[in-house]
Order: C-alpha cells, then structure tokens, then sequence
C-alpha cells in the first residue's frame, strides 16, 4: 500500500500519496509553481533553478520539481524573496540568450518569454554573455539554434531515454556547456531520426520544425501551379488546442479552411493509409501463406522509425513492408490517377501536406522512389504548428469555419485509414483487411483493443481463421529494442518467431505525439486525440479500407490489384543500410 | 590520412573491462596514452565494442579536461593559474604566450610545434609564478623572458 503524506503548502492543509513532489502537489491545491526546464511529460532535471520554495524552519531553498513532499512540511512556494530570487534567475538565463523573441520562431509560444513576461522583466540587468555556435539546418526537418538553448536538458533526455537515438549529447561543462551530436557533427551526420520529439519539448526557439509555410504560400500564389493538400489523421485531433479545444475532431473544418487558404482539391491522407492497406494486407497475406519473404513483417509508415532501422536494425530490412507511408502513397496518386482522371498536367500539381510530424519533411527526398510519379511526389510538408501560424496570418475564424467535405477521388476514407493516427492503429487496420484476404469472410467485430492505448509495448494474439496471430505494437523508439531482441533472439536460434506483425511508431502515442505537434504534450493529451480519433473510426459506415468503394474504384480504374506491376511501381520503395555516424 | 584502429593490446584491455562499472574513463586513459588523444575513430570502435552510445563517450571525454580530441603540439606548455601563480601575475604571462603563438589555451599552433594548456597549480607555488614545457619548469617567470624561452623550442626544429 502506498503511504500517504500530510504537509502544509501556503498554509494550506493537503495529503497526497508518499513520493509526490512539492511541485506536482502544489498543482493539485491549485498552486503553480513556474519552471522551465520541467516538462509535465518528463522527469525533473533540477535544471532550471525557478521552482524553488521555502520550507519552515530551514533557510535553505528547496528545488520542488524533484523534492518529494515530506511529512509535515510547511512550504512557502510564493512570497517577495522567493519571487525575487526566480526573477534573478531568469534575469541570468536572459544574460545568455539572445534578444531577438521578434524574428524567433517560437515568438509569443515560448515558454521562456512568458515567464519574462510574467515576472515583469523590462531591461537587461547583467551584461549580455552569447554562446557563438552556429545554426543547424542540415536535417531539412528540424533546425538547431544552440544559442538560444537554456540547457534545461529535455531534448537530451527525450533523444537519449526515450527515443534510444542519442543523437543529442551535453557536450564540456561550466559556461561551456553546449548541446549537440557528438564531436560538434552536423545533426544530419549523427544518428538523428529527425523524429522532432526535441523540438516538441523544447521550451524555446533552440529546436524548431523547419519552416516551410513561406514555400506553401508562394505556391498558393502561383496561378500556373494546381495546389492541392492532404491532412494526416492526427493533425484532425490536436490542432484544436491552438485554439483551445482538446481531444475534438476538426476534420470537416480543416476541409474548409483548406480551401479558403486557395487549395483547389482537399484530399485526405487516411484514404492514402486506406491504400497503404491494401498493400500491407496483401503483403502480410503473401508472408503468411506463400512464405514469399521472412515474418514477421515490420510496418514502415513511419519515416523515423524507417530511418532508426536503417542505422540500427540492418538485419531487419527483409521484414519490413515494402509498401510506402500513406502520405507518400497520396502524393503519388495525385499526380498519376488524380491527373489523368481530371485532365491536369501533373508538373503544374503543387501536393502539400499537413502532418503532425517533422520526419515527414525528410521522407518526401528520402530516396528516388519517392519521385515516382515522375515529380517529386510532395512538393512541401507543414507540421501542425505550421498550418496554425497559416491559419493566423490568412486571418479565418477557424473553429467557426462551416463544415465542408474533402475532395473526391482522394479524399472518403474508411475508419481504418484514420485511426493510424493512434499507437496500434495500422496494425487494427491491417488486421482487419488481412483477415478478409485470408478467410474471405467479413469480421463481426472491427475493434481491437489488444493493440490499442498508450503501454509502450502492446503483444497480443488474433485468431484468423483458426490461426493463433501474434502481434506487437510498440511506440516510442526506446520500446522497439524489447520487441526486435526477441526476433533477433529467434532468427540467430533458429527458434520460432515470437511474433507475425509488429507495428512500431517512432514517437509516443504514436502520429498523435508527433514532433510537429502542438506543445505541451503529456500522455493524458495523447489519450485524449486518440480517443477523437477512434470515434471517428466508429462513426463511419465503412471501418475497414478494402470496403471503401473509392479504394475499389482505384484498383479498378487504376492500379489493377495489390501488389500487381503498377502498385509496386507507384506505391512501393526499398531499404538500405546506413551507418549511423557519416561523420 | 592512415586510417587508426585500436591495437590488440587496447582491444584486449576493452573486453576485459566490458560491462564493468567505470571502465569508459580507464580506457579512454589508455587509449589517450598510447595516441597522445582520443582519435574520433577510437571512440566510434570503443563505441561498437562497449554497446556505448557515441554521445555518451563525447560528453565523458568533454567533460574531463583531461581528454583532448586533437593530436597535441609536440611541446607541451602548462601554465600555472593555482592562487599564488595567479596572484604573482600568470594572467600577464598567458596574454603573452597567447600573443607570441596565435592560440588560445587548449589549443595547438598550426605548425604542431607547441599545445597551451592552463592547469591548477603546480605543486611549487613558492616559485610562482610557474611554467613548465614538457618536463621542465621554468620558475619566477617575467613577461620579458617568454619569448626567449619559447625560441629555444623554436631553433631546436
């Protein structure tokens, strides 16, 4: 049984359970303590220095992000020397961080500008002490600007222990101290994924997505370019908390804004994952029965998780899906069955797409098969906070926008094509056509709740016609090594494979938790955008991709079959061993 | 540039070590004895052998002083900044090696010829204040004086 404890916080009388923070208890009695290098979604660094408070009795200041409450304690969180201190402190931080919150991508969204702002700061009280480091741009994802860092330490913990990557270090010490890839490399010659979870986390402009609206605009301007967009599943459940709605779904409104920001055709990255599969089904079929290549097969829509495997997993590349990530599927069919159905030159078609994702900006030149309509199969990818800052300069009252549908070929989806917004998604989706592949018979019931929430690894079994199938679903980088040693383990043994699918996402929560993100994600928000997203799936008449009569269409009109000459030209791609430093 | 591997007798020294606690400090040691540094890659072998992430031995090796990342000058100056050295004007003696030679401490001249280190205290604080080349010290030291101690180094090539 867990103890609780009873103390006073602001004289106020409170019990919480044994091991809860002064910080995390003050909450709870309505009580903020600011900080800025404790991210509700990690665990304390003590970095920072602004949480401290006083308990009585003792003259000595306690940091309450990583204090736990004591039994009779009597703490003071707020009174003049405290504030002063803090504002001391921020005052020193700003010492070392340059003054240009105007032209700075995180402008009137930075953690540490609010908290300058709160604490009334208007001048600069100690000399100014910049670090000269220079810019990172190499990722084409996510851009470094080590001089506005703070070294609150989050990237570095969620690169390190929850991604597995280490491409982040803390590098020397003292005044020094400066974070980057090992030896003062270039991110992109570093074991990077460009996952983006460091600039999701970042408190200031020192991680950015890599801004590419300037770009979307120009096109939108261009009247010899078609533009046409595409949304991912999980920008529809988070882009309402820019504007202060969580866990609701914001579809048929960003249909709307979509085209009032001058997109001729609004399509939908769930029926590209509806295609997705179609393939994988197929693929997974193929394993299964005709042993064509090795199970378990490994899904691959996600570019991170693909880059992670192609430094660190080598020796799985045979089980990998072949088949492409939706957006890039989506891409494809733009400016192939779109084009010809519609009569427009696909060297005017300008394909943006909106994802939660930074890594999505690396997949669309990851390599020559994503130029397999002949064109670069996306032109530009903006992540969520991107589009927000779209909505704001096009000047449109969002939330009230009226609803509107997507544009047709691309764009009716079946609930499985959304739900791989959410950690277990694509392998529920996948489940459910390769069920119908392999017995010819429909499913009673579509839900799969073995593989759904937000548990790092997920293993389960599904019959199929008799058949035990075991699956495992895991998301977050730092889960994957659990599920991979185990195959590893059977492959080197010769022992029987622990598993038929696995289904890995690189971020937590799966798209959901993408890098590209608004801020401020912990699991009870990513809970929330994949519950949004799971009642959009049983909100639709159709649940499962190979019953949605535009996908039936496509393989009549266009693709032939899965997995027949066309897909695998269009809609399919290949792997390759990369080392993990180029440097 | 001939390509550095680590010798037999430091890849025996890893697996005896491996998994132990403390070992990435010894061997980073040893390797730094043996190469007069810790050559990029060194670190990235020890990185495969050990199951050490890259990052990890980066921040261990910059952390530590001690570790250099480049291959030292051929004379090593250590220059005293211990309290009494510091009183006794080693600040004015640091601007003037960092004039004559072009670098700053930490750092090699171009021609590989000298590395400037800035360490703490010498263990002889009565001759403050202190430098010492390679093995020898020179005590007492003038500004005046630098130059001609550093030619010596010089006209030796």
């Amino acid at each position: 049984m867990i103890k609780s404890i009873q103390a006073k916080i602001n004289g106020i009388l409170l019990r919480v359970e044994e091991g809860t923070t002064i910080l995390e208890a003050a909450r709870r009695v309505q009580i903020k303590i600011p900080t800025l290098c404790k991210h509700p979604d990690l665990p304390a660094s003590a970095a920072c220095g602004i949480c401290i408070v006083k308990n009585k009795g003792s003259s000595k200041m306690l940091r309450s992000c990583c204090t736990p409450l004591e039994e009779g304690m009597d703490i003071t969180t707020h009174d003049p020397e405290i504030v002063e201190i803090r504002r001391t402190v921020i005052e020193l931080i700003l010492s070392n961080h340059p003054n240009d919150c105007l032209k700075c991508a995180r402008n009137n969204d930075c953690e540490l500008q609010k908290l300058t702002a709160d604490f009334g700061i208007k001048e600069e009280s100690f000399p100014q002490f910049l670090k000269d480091l220079p810019m990172d741009q190499s990722t084409k994802a996510v851009d470094l600007d080590p001089k506005k860092c703070i070294l609150c330490g989050r990237c570095v913990h969620v690169c390190q222990e929850n991604q597995d990557v280490w491409a982040l270090s803390f590098l020397e010490r003292g005044i020094k101290t400066r974070i980057s890839p090992a030896g003062d490399i270039q991110l992109a010659d570093s074991p990077c994924v460009k996952c983006g979870q460091c600039a999701a986390h970042c408190p200031t402009g020192a991680f950015v997505e890599q801004d590419d609206t300037v770009k979307v605009w120009r096109a939108l301007q261009d009247v010899d370019k078609y533009c046409v967009v595409q949304i991912a599943p999980a920008v529809r459940v988070s882009i309402g908390e820019a504007f202060g709605y969580t866990g609701k779904n914001f579809t048929k409104k960003l249909y709307a804004l979509l085209r009032r920001l001058g997109f001729q055709a609004v399509f939908d990255t769930s029926f590209g994952a509806d295609v997705t599969i179609m393939e994988e089904a197929s693929e997974f079929e193929q394993r299964l029965l005709k042993e064509t290549r090795p199970l378990p097969l490994i899904t691959s829509c996600c570019p991170s998780w693909v880059d992670f495997m192609e430094k660190f997993y080598t020796d799985m590349i045979d089980h990998f899906s072949s088949c492409k990530s939706p957006h890039e599927i989506l891409g494809v069919l733009s400016k192939t069955y779109y084009a010809q159905k519609n009569k427009i030159d696909p060297a005017s078609i300008f394909m943006a797409s909106v994802m939660p994702c930074t890594s999505k900006k690396y997949e669309i030149s990851r390599n020559e098969e994503m130029f397999s309509s002949g064109y670069q199969d996306i032109d530009a990818v903006l992540c969520t906070r991107e589009l927000v800052r779209m909505i704001k300069q096009a000047g449109i009252d969002f939330e009230n926008l009226p609803d509107e549908e997507s544009d047709s070929i691309l764009g009716e989806y079946a609930g499985a094509g959304v739900i791989f917004g959410a950690t277990g998604g694509v392998m529920e989706a996948a489940i459910r056509t390769a069920h119908y592949f392999i017995t010819g018979k429909e499913l009673k019931k579509v839900e799969f709740e073995g593989v759904r929430g937000i548990k790092g690894v997920k293993e389960t079994e599904v019959d199929v016609a008799g058949k035990k199938i075991k699956i495992a679903v895991a998301h977050g980088l730092g889960n994957v090594e659990y599920i991979l040693n185990k195959v590893r383990d059977a492959k080197i043994n010769n022992k029987e494979m622990p598993y038929h699918f696995i289904e890995v996402m690189a971020c937590p929560g799966g798209c959901v938790g993408g890098g590209g993100q608004p801020y401020m994600v912990t699991d009870e928000l990513r809970i929330k955008r994949a519950q949004a997203i799971y009642q959009d799936d049983s909100n639709k008449q159709i649940r499962c991709s190979h019953q949605n009569p535009y996908i039936k269409r496509l393989y009549k009109e266009f693709l032939g079959k899965p997995l027949g000459e066309k897909s695998e030209e269009l809609l399919h791609t290949h792997y390759k061993a990369r080392p993990i430093y180029t440097r | 540039m001939e390509q550095k591997k680590l010798n037999p007798e430091l890849v025996k020294l890893v697996e005896e070590w491996k998994g132990k606690e403390g070992n990435l400090i010894m061997i980073l040691h040893e390797i730094q004895n043996h190469h007069g540094y810790v050559p990029r890659e060194l670190s990235l072998e020890l990185s495969k052998m050990l199951e050490v992430p890259l990052a990890r031995i980066y921040e261990v090796i910059t952390f530590y002083n001690f570790f250099k990342l480049s291959p030292p000058g051929k004379h090593l100056i250590k220059l005293c900044m211990g309290t009494a050295c510091y009183l006794r004007g080693a600040g004015i003696i640091l601007d003037e090696i960092k004039n004559i030679l072009g670098v700053k401490e930490g750092e090699s001249t171009k021609d590989n010829l000298f590395h400037l280190d800035v360490v703490r205290c010498l263990g002889c604080c009565g001759l403050a204040p202190v430098l010492m080349i390679d093995e020898k010290v020179y005590s007492k030291v003038k500004k005046a004086e630098v130059a001609d101690i550093l030619s010596k180094y010089i006209k030796e090539e």
